[in-house]
């Protein structure tokens, strides 16, 4: 069981264990939906919505499940919550629900989310477990947020839709596939920059 | 015609990892070397064509027969993660060699998008048998390609005088993004 202040289980997933940037952990959805802010910050907030409950479900049952079959437990949770997800953004948000296409969906395979609960959700009671989850889900719509705010200014000089530059000259391909991963890949080496200066 | 159409769309034009960005864990993770990232491939493009199969039996012949196509999430992992059981087991029993140099990554297959994206796209297209089988067998295709190509270029990179901060997975992802710049040279041979 984890022995830390309890604010520090939400917080390390800001930063030190941030999926994205530490971990590189669920780059999939990362790369693919964050073609602007909006879909960026739905995508992170569906995932940690998963995220969370699956965490309360599985610190619930973790003494219950035989270790043998713990991966395949946790998955059928994950895959439980993602239908939730999938048909509340259909019923309430169709446009959401179509701009992120089958990627919600594929928040199943999301690797982080089954490392959550290997590595934490399954060792320690709920609270912390909760925690945990909305802190690395936090650290993810951040990145996300992120991601999508650069791609969606450059690609269009807007952010969430509002003109930010006037006049830019949109540089299309940082809405294309290719323009994902040179966002990220500066991106990390930013973030690799940044974290040996505070060190 | 139409079947090399989306054999041509899976392996280049709409290729998973550069298009649709699925398998992009094990595409970062399996890319040091060439060896290991022909292994992976291959491995991938068996489950891949065996997914197409039975995820397609599965969904047209059990879930939407008895109205049940909202469980379509959980009946797709489960059938993918028992296919990569029995591929490890074999692979195990008859390939140890392989088996060792894919180490971690084989059962991680399970949790490589690429591999429930396939049968969702193959649910979302509305393929018909042989059209999905074909699908698999040419996604798995372009995933080794280009898995290939990546380790082939990360080889050489290994030399490379690169400043601190851009090593490691920055400059796996600024080789990929170039990568996918020159697979946009072949969105002009067909559309989907």
């Amino acid at each position: 069981m984890s022995r830390r202040p309890w604010y520090r289980e939400y917080l390390k997933g800001l930063w030190e264990e941030n999926p994205i940037f530490r971990m590189l952990l669920g780059m999939c959805p990362t790369l693919a939906v964050t073609t602007s802010a909006v879909n960026g910050l739905s995508m992170g907030l569906a995932t940690t919505f998963v995220l969370t409950s699956t965490s309360l479900v599985v610190s619930i049952i973790r003494k219950l499940v035989p270790s043998q079959v713990r991966i395949a437990t946790f998955t059928m949770i994950i895959a439980t919550f993602v239908t939730v997800a999938d048909l509340f953004l259909k019923a309430k948000f169709p446009a959401i629900s179509k701009a992120l296409g089958p990627y919600v969906p594929l928040i199943v395979v999301n690797c982080f989310i089954l490392g959550r609960q290997e590595v934490f959700a399954s060792k320690n009671p709920t609270g912390r477990s909760i925690l945990d989850a909305l802190g690395v889900g936090s650290g993810f719509i951040f990145a996300l947020t992120l991601l999508g705010s650069i791609r969606e200014l450059l690609g269009s000089g807007e952010v969430f839709g509002h003109e930010v530059i006037p006049s830019w000259h949109p540089w299309v391909v940082m809405i294309l596939p290719a323009g994902a991963f040179l966002t990220l890949g500066f991106l990390v080496a930013a973030m690799n920059i940044i974290e040996e200066r505070t060190r | 015609m139409e079947l090399l159409l989306i054999f041509v769309a899976a392996v280049l034009t709409n290729n998973f990892v550069l298009h649709y960005f699925l398998g992009i864990c094990p595409f970062l993770g399996v890319s040091s070397r060439i060896e290991t990232a022909v292994g992976m491939g291959l491995a991938v493009i068996f489950v891949m064509t065996l997914t197409a199969t039975v995820t397609w039996l599965i969904y047209h012949h059990v879930l939407v027969r008895f109205g049940l196509p909202f469980l379509e999430y959980a009946a797709f992992i489960l059938v993918i993660a028992s296919l990569v059981q029995v591929v490890e087991m074999f692979l195990r029993k008859f390939s140890p060699e392989l088996y060792r140099a894919l180490g971690i990554y084989l059962p991680l297959i399970t949790t490589n998008c690429s591999i429930l994206g396939l049968a969702l796209f193959m649910v979302l297209r509305e393929y018909d048998f042989i059209e999905g089988l074909v699908f698999g067998i040419g996604a798995g295709i372009g995933f080794t390609l280009v898995l290939t190509i990546m380790a082939g270029i990360r080889e050489e990179l290994a030399f490379a005088d690169l400043p601190r901060a851009f090593r490691g997975a920055p400059i796996t992802l600024i080789t990929a993004g170039i990568l996918a710049l020159a697979f946009m040279g072949f969105s002009g041979l067909i559309r989907v």
